[in-house]
C-alpha cells in the first residue's frame, strides 16, 4: 500500500488531498475506528492514525490530552494496528504517525511486516530523521511501506534534499516552527518551505498547519498536493463528550466543510 | 581531549546517543554542536569559563581527606567537595558554560528544565549573571513539593512554568521545554540540564563538568601520591557522575562506581534504577536505557531524591556500563537516607539526598575492595551537592526538630 494513489487521484482532479488524523484508542479503540470511518466516509483521502506515546513532544495540549485519554484506557501497540487493519478496510491509504521508541520496542522489522500485513501503507515519523532511521528504511522498503518524513521551516536546503530522497508516499511540511494545535491565522512560513521542497522533488507535499477550516484549508491547497488536519478533528470529539453521535455529526461536518475547502483552491 | 570512551562524530558512544529529534530542531543542535566546538577550541572561551568559575562560583572545590568517616569504614575515604559551589552543587559549572556559550551565539533568552529546582535555580542564577531572559519548567508535582526553589527562582528573575501534563515530573517538564524551544529557537537557547538528550548535549554537558574529575584527580595525586582505586558517585541522568569519570576513565586501575537511585527497592518496581532495570530505547533525543513498559512507554520513575528522580540516563552511562568500564548499582531510599545522618554526624556534612546515594553505596560496595585490599583502600566520592534543599525530607524521614525542655521551668 502506498498514499501515493490517493496524492496522485486528487492531482488528476485538480484539487489537493485532505490527509485527516486521529489517535488510535481515542475515546476509545472502537470508538476511533468509528470516528476515523465517518471522517473518511464524509471525504478524508488519506489517513493519519497516531499511536499514543508518554512523551509527545511535537504535540500541543489537544492532542496530548487525546493521546492521554487512550493512555489511560489502555491502548495497546497491537491496538494501534488493529484500529489499521479496520479503516484500511475502507480502501483509504492508512498511516500511523507514531514517536519512535514504541517502534523500536516492538522491533522495527516485526513493526513493518505487521503494519503492512494490517493494509497500513506506512509511518509518519516525527521524532525520526532520515540520518537516524537507517532501520526503519530497510524495514520499510523490506515491506514495500511508505517513508514520509518530515520537513520544517528551518531546514536547510541540504537536509531538505536529504529528507527528500529518503521519503515514499509524501513529504511532511511541518509549515510552523511550535507544536501541533489549531491556529488562528495561517504562517507565512508555509509557502516558501513547500516551494523549496517541490524544487527538489515529485513527491506530493502536504502541509500540516493548526488548520481547522475549508477557508484555511483553501489557502493551503492553493500551493500545497495535501492539506493535513489534527488537532481539529481531535478538539471536535473532545468537545462532544459522551455524545458519540453528536460527534460523529459534528465530525462529518467538519471533514465536509475541509474537503469542499481542498477543491476550491 | 578526546578519550576512548567518547561519542563519534554523530554523538553515538558505541550503540547509545544519537540525534531522535524532530527535523524542526536539527538546524538548532547543529548550530549549538559548532559554536560549542569553536568554543572548545577558543583559548579565550576557555579562559573566560576559568575565571567565572573560580571568581564566582568557588571552583575548584576542595577534595576534602574524610578522616572520621575513614576510620568507620577502614578505607580512605577523599570527597569531592561540589556541595562548597555557588548554588550549592556541581550544576552550575554546566550552566555556567551553557550560558556563556548562549551570549557567544548571540541568543537572549533561555530556558530549562528542573525536577526539584536545582538546576533551575542554576539557570536562573546563570541567566541573572549574564543578563538572559529566563524562563524554567518545573512538574506540577515537584512545584508543590519545592516551593522553597521555586522561590528562588522568582527571587533570580526567572519566571517558572508549572507543568501539568503527563506525569507533571520531571520528564513532562523537559518534554514541556523541547515544545517551548520548537518555537523560540531562533532566540532561545535551551539549557539542558544533564548529560543526556540529543547530540551535543551529552558530550557538552559533560565536558563543563569534568573539571570535578579532572581537579579531583590532581587533587588526589597530590593528596595520597597515587590515584584512587575507585571514584564514585550517584547517577540520576548523569551529569555529576559524568563529570567525575571522565578524568579517569582511561586509568585502568580505578574503578568506575555509578548508584542510581534504588528507590523502595528495585524489586517493588518503585525506583529510578534505568541502567541497572531499564532496557534499551529512545527517550528525550537520545538512545539509552529506558524505564519503560512492553509498549515502549515511559515508566515513571519513584525515589526520595528528585534529582534521580528520572527514567532516563545519560548515552555515555549507558555505553560505559555496557562496555563494562563502569558499574551502576542501586541505592536504596533507606540506604541513602542512613548514609546522609552517617556523613552529617561523623563530619559534619549534610550532604544532598542525591549525594548521599553516592556515599551510601560507595561505603556498602567498599567492603568487598577492603578485604582484599586492606585500610588503603581509597575511595573518591563525588558529594555533588549540599542538603539544605532536602531538609524537609530529611525532617519527616528522621522525626526531626524535637527538643528538650529547660529544666525547672
Amino acid at each position: 500500500m502506498s498514499a501515493a494513489p490517493a496524492f496522485d487521484k486528487a492531482r488528476g482532479e485538480g484539487r489537493a488531498a485532505l490527509v485527516g488524523y486521529l489517535p488510535a484508542g481515542f475515546p476509545d479503540v472502537p470508538g476511533a475506528i468509528d470516528a476515523l470511518k465517518v471522517m473518511v466516509d464524509a471525504g478524508v483521502d488519506v489517513v493519519e492514525i497516531g499511536l499514543p506515546y508518554s512523551d509527545p513532544v511535537m504535540d500541543g495540549p489537544t492532542i496530548q490530552a487525546a493521546a492521554q485519554q487512550a493512555l489511560d484506557g489502555g491502548v495497546r501497540t497491537a491496538d494501534v494496528l488493529r484500529t489499521v487493519e479496520a479503516v484500511a478496510a475502507t480502501g483509504a491509504p492508512t498511516l500511523i504517525m507514531t514517536y519512535w521508541n514504541p517502534v523500536e520496542r516492538y522491533g522495527v522489522d516485526r513493526f513493518a511486516r505487521d503494519l503492512a500485513s494490517a493494509g497500513g501503507a506506512g509511518l509518519i515519523t516525527p521524532d525520526l530523521t532520515p540520518d537516524s532511521g537507517a532501520e526503519w528504511i530497510a524495514a520499510a522498503d523490506a515491506h514495500d511501506l511508505d517513508k514520509v518524513f518530515l520537513v520544517a521551516p528551518s531546514s536547510t536546503d541540504e537536509r531538505i534534499a536529504m529528507t527528500v530522497d529518503n521519503c515514499r508516499g509524501f513529504v511532511y511540511a511541518t509549515a510552523v516552527m511550535g507544536v501541533t494545535g489549531v491556529r488562528t491565522s495561517t504562517s507565512d512560513l508555509a509557502q516558501p518551505l513547500v516551494a523549496r521542497t517541490k524544487k527538489v522533488t515529485d513527491l506530493p507535499v502536504g502541509v500540516g498547519l493548526g488548520v481547522s477550516n475549508g477557508d484555511q484549508a483553501a489557502e493551503i491547497a492553493a500551493y500545497a498536493d495535501g492539506v493535513i488536519v489534527g488537532s481539529a478533528f481531535v478538539r471536535t470529539l473532545l468537545d462532544a463528550g459522551a455524545d458519540r453521535a453528536a460527534g460523529h455529526a459534528a465530525l462529518a461536518v467538519l471533514t465536509e466543510d475541509l474537503a469542499a475547502g481542498v477543491r476550491r483552491a | 581531549m578526546s578519550g576512548s570512551y567518547d561519542a563519534d562524530e554523530s554523538g553515538y558512544f558505541g550503540d547509545f546517543g544519537g540525534r531522535f529529534m524532530p527535523e524542526a530542531l536539527v538546524a538548532a543542535l547543529d548550530e549549538l554542536t559548532e559554536a560549542w566546538q569553536e568554543a572548545t577550541a577558543d583559548e579565550t572561551f576557555r579562559a573566560d569559563f576559568d575565571a567565572i568559575l573560580r571568581d564566582y562560583a568557588g571552583v575548584p572545590s576542595p577534595l576534602y581527606d574524610a578522616a572520621r568517616l575513614s576510620e568507620q569504614v577502614g578505607a580512605r575515604i577523599l570527597l569531592k567537595r561540589e556541595d562548597l559551589n555557588h548554588t550549592g552543587a556541581h550544576k552550575i559549572r554546566n550552566v555556567l558554560g551553557q550560558a556563556l556559550l548562549t551570549k557567544r551565539m548571540g541568543k537572549k533568552r533561555v530556558i530549562a528544565e528542573t525536577g526539584a529546582g536545582q538546576h533551575g535555580v542554576a539557570s536562573a542564577t546563570a541567566a541573572a549573571y549574564f543578563g538572559l531572559d529566563c524562563t524554567v519548567y518545573m512538574g506540577a508535582v515537584d512545584v508543590k513539593r519545592q516551593a522553597l526553589n521555586v522561590a528562588r527562582m522568582n527571587l533570580l528573575g526567572a519566571k517558572v512554568v508549572s507543568v501539568e501534563s503527563g506525569s507533571a515530573t520531571l520528564k513532562d517538564a523537559i518534554n514541556e521545554a523541547l515544545r517551548d524551544w520548537v518555537a523560540t529557537v531562533d532566540h532561545t537557547a535551551y539549557l539542558f540540564g544533564t548529560a543526556a538528550g540529543p547530540h551535543p548535549f551529552p558530550s557538552m554537558v559533560r565536558d563543563f563538568c569534568r573539571g570535578i574529575g579532572d581537579e579531583a584527580r590532581a587533587q588526589c595525586l597530590e593528596l595520597t601520591g597515587r590515584l584512587p582505586d575507585v571514584v564514585a558517585a550517584c547517577v540520576g541522568g548523569g551529569s555529576n557522575a559524568i563529570g567525575a569519570f571522565t578524568a579517569f576513565l582511561d586509568d585502568p586501575d580505578v574503578a568506575i562506581w555509578g548508584f542510581e537511585a534504588g528507590g523502595d527497592g528495585v524489586e517493588t518496581g518503585r525506583h529510578a534504577a534505568t541502567i541497572f532495570a531499564g532496557d534499551s530505547g529512545v527517550l528525550h533525543g537520545a538512545r539509552t536505557y529506558v524505564l519503560q513498559d512492553e509498549d515502549g512507554q515511559t515508566i515513571e520513575s519513584h525515589s526520595i531524591s528528585a534529582g534521580l528522580d528520572y527514567p532516563g540516563v545519560g548515552p555515555q552511562h549507558s555505553h560505559l556500563a555496557k562496555t563494562g568500564r563502569a558499574t551502576y548499582l542501586p541505592v536504596t531510599d533507606a540506604e541513602a537516607m542512613e548514609a546522609l545522618a552517617l556523613l552529617s554526624r561523623t563530619e559534619g556534612i549534610i550532604p544532598a539526598i542525591e549525594s548521599a546515594h553516592a556515599v551510601a553505596g560507595a561505603l556498602r560496595e567498599a567492603k568487598a575492595l577492603v578485604a582484599e585490599k586492606g585500610p588503603d583502600t581509597t575511595i573518591l566520592i563525588n558529594l555533588s551537592g549540599r542538603g539544605d534543599k532536602d531538609m524537609d525530607t530529611v525532617t519527616q524521614w528522621f522525626k526531626l526538630g524535637e527538643y528538650e525542655e529547660e529544666a525547672g521551668q
